[in-house]
């Protein structure tokens, strides 16, 4: 038992003493996380809207294609993406690969689906007569559904809190695009990755302790921006 | 309402701003070993040469096998790796270009203290080898074509056996990790030295059964990226790097770094 008390002590050493290397990596963690979930949001919540709000042929198939794209593992994310920013792939000149971009980009295709559908089933679960009303006191689809945002936003905020929640504890897009290095694109995950390599797994559960104390005052910041 | 938006906005320029910093500085991208990052040395000698030219290199540490296919691919500036017989291959297919022989060190065998197979301070590598396969004792191998794994195949052809079965373990991952599966596995397992000893300290006890045959040497080299397939390659960097492990400096930063109070890496 003496590992796991020890990680415990150790981590809250590490939250109190701001070891620059800890800090580096959770600062990393943290713009690429919100980076990305932001983009996700921008692509995913009129994603959501217009399946939950339109009907056309092929809507079924649509979200079904998008229930599977949850289920989308990291590696394969990162492998195809790093198909395309390596020097030989087609986006290769940019030089994006083992930048904190290739991260952004690879952890938004990984948390755009979530967000869309955790709307999508938001729009579900609201009550038709919203839009309807507002379509018939002539309001335009957009601006029908502009209301119908307001109404669901407490789905939108768990959207975008599952969302996030994926992208800061993923580690396969963050290794395999990001390349774990040190000061420029180790998150907290790829680090604790590390020093499980290197059979440091106490100092390891110490990072995966300080995480789970970033990912709490995250929570606690969106959840003060909804109650507002 | 508006104000909410309005700093949620200011908050992402801000971070997106700070994603772009990172192609501020001179970058050099180095593809190397798991053995040189996680014994330490590229800490104790990289932050002397960064200070000197005002650049930061990019430490992508990955087994043998993939810093070279890095190099072919064009997405890294310059490789250390260990494996003579593919950096010869690289350097002959036209990816690389000058490579400089660095430091080496030594494989040893590693093993439980119970020795199930009986090879403990045997010196002939390939018959302990052989040994290991004829008593059927567990063998964790890195399995991931690594310079470790490149090398622990070629001891089992010389040894004269093919390994497979259930005593055989292919990882496919980090030395340190197959150190940790050989250890709770109670098997054995080939590694460098270098990650052995800072393993040594505290975190394995595996103990070194086989040492000292000349078939273990483990030469390090460095390559720089052919800047004609690559253009890109940042080749004055790159070249001051190489000169830098090569220069009186950069040598007595190598044979200078213990851990434990052994030397990890000698220059030829």
């Amino acid at each position: 038992m003496g590992y796991l008390a020890d990680s415990f002590i150790s981590a809250v050493g590490m939250i109190f003493s701001f070891n620059r290397e800890v800090q580096l990596a959770v600062w990393t963690s943290l713009y690429t996380s919100s980076c990305s979930i932001a983009l996700a949001a921008l692509l995913g919540i009129p994603a959501g809207l217009w399946l939950g709000t339109r009907q056309f042929r092929g809507r079924r198939l649509m979200i079904t294609l998008l229930n599977t794209l949850m289920a989308l593992p990291t590696v394969v994310v990162g492998l195809v993406l790093f198909g395309l920013f390596s020097r030989q792939g087609p986006l290769g000149s940019l030089g994006l690969l083992f930048t904190p971009l290739a991260m952004i980009a690879g952890q938004t295709v990984l948390a755009t689906p979530i967000v869309a559908n955790y709307v999508l089933s938001a729009v579900s679960g609201s009550d038709r007569r919203i839009l309807d009303t507002a379509l018939t006191l002539g309001a335009t689809h957009i601006q029908a559904c502009t209301q119908l945002l307001k109404e669901i936003r407490f789905g939108v905020m768990a959207a975008v809190i599952a969302g996030f929640g994926r992208v800061i504890a993923e580690v396969g897009v963050a290794m395999m695009l990001g390349g774990n290095i040190r000061g420029t694109t180790r998150t907290m995950t790829t680090a604790i990755a590390l020093e499980t390599s290197k059979g440091e797994f106490a100092f390891g559960l110490s990072l995966g302790i300080v995480l789970l104390a970033v990912a709490l005052l995250v929570n606690l910041f969106l959840n003060f921006l909804q109650q507002r | 309402m508006q104000k909410k938006y309005l700093a949620t906005l200011v908050l992402s320029c801000f971070l997106i701003g700070q994603a772009g910093m990172a192609f501020a500085t001179e970058h050099l991208r180095l593809a190397t070993t798991t053995s040189t990052e996680n014994s330490g040395l590229l800490a104790e000698l990289l932050p002397p040469f960064e200070a000197a030219n005002n650049c930061k290199v990019d430490v992508i540490a990955v087994g043998t096998g993939k810093a070279i296919k890095l190099g072919e691919t064009g997405d890294v500036d310059v490789i250390l790796v260990h494996a003579r017989s593919k950096e010869d291959k690289f350097v002959a297919d036209g990816f690389g270009v000058g490579r400089r022989d660095v430091m080496y060190n030594d494989f040893v065998v590693l093993g439980p203290a119970s020795d199930p197979a009986g090879i403990k301070g045997e010196t002939d590598v390939a018959t302990a080898m052989g040994k290991i396969a004829a008593a059927k004792a567990t063998f964790v191998s890195r399995g991931d074509d690594s310079g470790t794994h490149t090398r622990e195949k070629q001891l089992w052809k010389a040894a004269g056996v093919t390994p497979a079965g259930e005593w055989y373990l292919e990882a496919g991952r980090g030395m340190g990790e197959v150190i940790i599966m050989a250890d709770e596995r109670q098997g054995y397992t080939l590694s460098d030295r270098a990650t052995y000893l800072a393993f040594k300290e505290k975190k394995t006890s595996l103990v070194i059964a086989v040492e000292g045959d000349k078939r273990m040497f483990n030469p390090y080299g460095v390559i720089m990226v052919n800047p004609k397939q690559h253009p890109h390659v940042q080749v004055e960097l790159a070249q001051k790097f190489i000169d830098f492990l090569t220069s009186d400096a950069g040598k007595a930063l190598i044979s200078g770094y213990h851990r434990s109070g052994a030397q990890l890496f000698y220059i030829q």
